[in-house]
């Protein structure tokens, strides 16, 4: 991005630049127009995209009886940030965001691994059945028993209220096999093969030639899996009871919901009425809800950013092969 | 003896794979084992072991049982709803790369198009997280809303019955949009630049641009994902529809997935709910067979 660019940003629009030196643009009212609507639409998809994690950022930083009440809009009011000291004083928070970083950490460190290994070996030539297995691995993508009969086959592999079941189902990812595969496939033959001419086996060609050409797919496949991981509800969901092994994702669900039975409750018995509406129980939800939301989505606003492109990169790759 | 050191080598190689391809016949062929419940009469804590085998009686109960047909109808006319809206709009993100790319402001492209792919990161509890604060009854939108003298008391936005359909379906929207779109501004930064010119060159408009040079050039890559979302079209998945569910919009927002978890874990009937699964899971492979022989009729190749 050059900044001397977008020194004419407002007006830009108008004047399609690749063109404007071999051909004078007639910019007809329609074109402007069009280019106001465009401007006016994208920004307010744009501001509706951003406007609920800003919303919950400075309403968690307000007062709140202020938030509570929903008077928190554009601007916080009453600033303190007592709600994120307070939060992980909630019995199980602390442990489920433990559980979560431990599944998101082990999970993708596992997930790279096998992916790149797995990757690079369907690139092989010269594997027994390789275009068998291949397909065994890919076809999973398209196809599954169904939820209930997985629960019930991992619940008679012992993998009920199991940490285990966390990581073992997501080792071997198809789609990430794909990338990697897509991508060994696409860097010079000849490395691999000088490297096996020296007399290089296949393990040592894998962690010698190929993890370190590999770095910028490995870097994708890391920032999906992770942010799989980070988001993963439905495991939790089927295969946990075990309040030692909640996710964050799932303590999440379940504030939400004691929040919404209870404000539903509320709204029944006593309909119209404000002065039941600042109820000290009732704030604390709002605010331990939203507090634990920011909790939850900071590890991605963060990583967000910086990895946008790798992002973008994974996905194209993986549909020129799809 | 050469083609038998080859031949070990190979076979070498395999075993290196090995491993993985035994964790994924677990966790991806092993749970088609868990099909046969639908031919027992499975009521736990008793094993399956000690199930009395019923044969097709769950099957022929989704056809003869009236109240299950009319659930399960309901159940069917909801996946149809919510799968063909998002069928009916799937045009959206090829519209979204179109307009975004004539944005010839770089930064502002590239910040709309960083902040309108953000949502697809985050996971559906966050999405009803961010829709609960904005839209409960003591959500950001009412109070705004009565604040400014507009309602006297709150919408209940999140417990209503209607329109629960085109509400899934615009929450779908936001989330993905912007991601769904990068494919297609990926295909439009690849159009030759010549295309361009000679368009400019015999005078077309913008409009005409769009339509003459840009929108050819994707149809191939959106043919493809609209193929893909008809062999899905069974498979609108679970979180979304979990989350959101109340007791108030229970009827409209049960969609196959939905109820199939509902019926096993919500209610205990596991044998009934593996029968629809199983169901589900074969129509959906004769679906994507379908759809690839179709893709090869029509333009060559497959799409698997």
């Amino acid at each position: 991005m050059s900044d001397n660019q977008t020194g004419l940003a407002p007006n830009a629009a108008n004047n399609n630049r690749r063109f404007s030196k071999k051909i004078k643009m007639q910019v007809s009212t329609t074109d402007k127009l069009i280019s106001v609507a465009i401007y006016i639409v994208f920004s307010l998809f744009a501001f509706i995209c951003v406007y609920p994690f800003y919303s919950i950022i400075i309403n968690t930083i307000s007062a709140n009886d202020l938030s509570a009440k929903g008077e928190i809009v554009f601007l916080p009011k009453g600033i303190h940030f007592q709600n994120y000291i307070d939060v992980f004083k909630i019995p199980g928070l602390w442990n489920a965001f433990v559980i979560s970083l431990g599944r998101t950490v082990i999970g993708t460190l596992l997930t790279v691994g096998a992916s790149a290994f797995l990757g690079f070996m369907f690139a092989q030539e010269d594997m027994w059945g390789k275009k068998f297995w291949y397909r065994f691995t890919i076809i999973t993508m398209f196809f599954n028993a169904g939820i209930i009969p997985w629960y019930l086959t991992m619940r008679s592999l012992h993998l009920t209220n199991n940490f285990l079941a966390y990581i073992l189902p997501s080792i071997v990812a198809p789609f990430f096999i794909i990338l990697v595969k897509t991508f060994v496939e696409s860097t010079p033959k000849e490395l691999q093969q000088a490297a096996s001419i020296d007399g290089a086996g296949t393990f040592t060609i894998f962690y010698k030639v190929i993890l370190p050409i590999s770095k910028p797919i490995l870097a994708t496949v890391a920032i999906f899996s992770a942010v799989n991981q980070w988001n993963s509800f439905q495991d939790t969901l089927l295969l946990v009871t075990d309040s030692k092994l909640y996710s964050l994702q799932f303590i999440l669900y379940n504030y939400i919901n004691q929040a919404s039975s209870l404000s539903t409750m509320v709204n029944l018995q006593n309909a119209g009425s404000t002065a039941i509406a600042s109820l000290s129980t009732k704030q604390t939800t709002t605010s331990i809800r939203m507090t634990v939301t920011i909790i939850v989505v900071a590890p991605i606003l963060l990583v967000y950013p910086i990895f946008q492109r790798f992002f973008v990169k994974g996905i194209i790759i993986g549909a020129v092969k799809g | 003896m050469r083609i038998h050191s080859m031949r070990s080598n190979s076979i070498r190689k395999f075993l290196y794979i090995s491993p993985f391809m035994v964790l994924l016949a677990i966790f991806a062929y092993y749970p088609l084992y868990g099909w046969v419940y639908a031919f027992f009469d499975y009521m736990p804590p008793i094993p399956l072991s000690q199930a009395p085998f019923v044969g097709l009686r769950w099957f022929r109960s989704l056809v003869e049982n009236q109240v299950k047909v009319d659930q399960l109808l309901q159940v069917i006319k909801n996946t149809f709803g919510m799968s063909g809206l998002s069928i009916l709009f799937s045009w959206l993100p090829m519209i979204f790369a179109i307009f975004l790319t004539e944005i010839k402001a770089v930064r502002f492209r590239k910040f709309i198009q960083t902040v309108t792919t953000l949502p697809n990161f985050i996971s559906w509890v966050l999405v009803y997280s961010l829709a609960f604060s904005m839209f409960s009854s003591e959500g950001v939108v009412n109070g705004f809303l009565s604040q400014i003298g507009l309602i006297d008391s709150p919408v209940l936005f999140l417990q209503n019955s209607d329109h629960v359909w085109i509400t899934m379906w615009i929450w779908a929207t936001w989330k993905t949009l912007g991601w769904s779109a990068i494919l297609y501004i990926a295909a439009i930064m690849s159009i030759d630049e010549s295309l361009y010119e000679a368009a400019y060159v015999d005078g077309a408009t913008r409009m005409q641009v769009i339509r003459h040079v840009v929108l050819p050039s994707m149809l191939p890559t959106y043919f493809v994902l609209l193929m893909l979302q008809i062999a899905s079209f069974l498979n609108n998945g679970l979180e979304q529809y979990f989350v959101f569910q109340n007791a108030f919009n229970k009827d409209t927002i049960q969609v196959l997935d939905l109820y199939v978890y509902n019926l096993a874990m919500g209610g205990g009937s596991y044998s009934v709910s593996v029968a629809i699964s199983m169901l589900k899971s074969l129509i959906s492979v004769v679906l994507l067979f379908s759809v690839n022989g179709l893709s090869k009729m029509l333009r060559g190749e497959g799409i698997v």
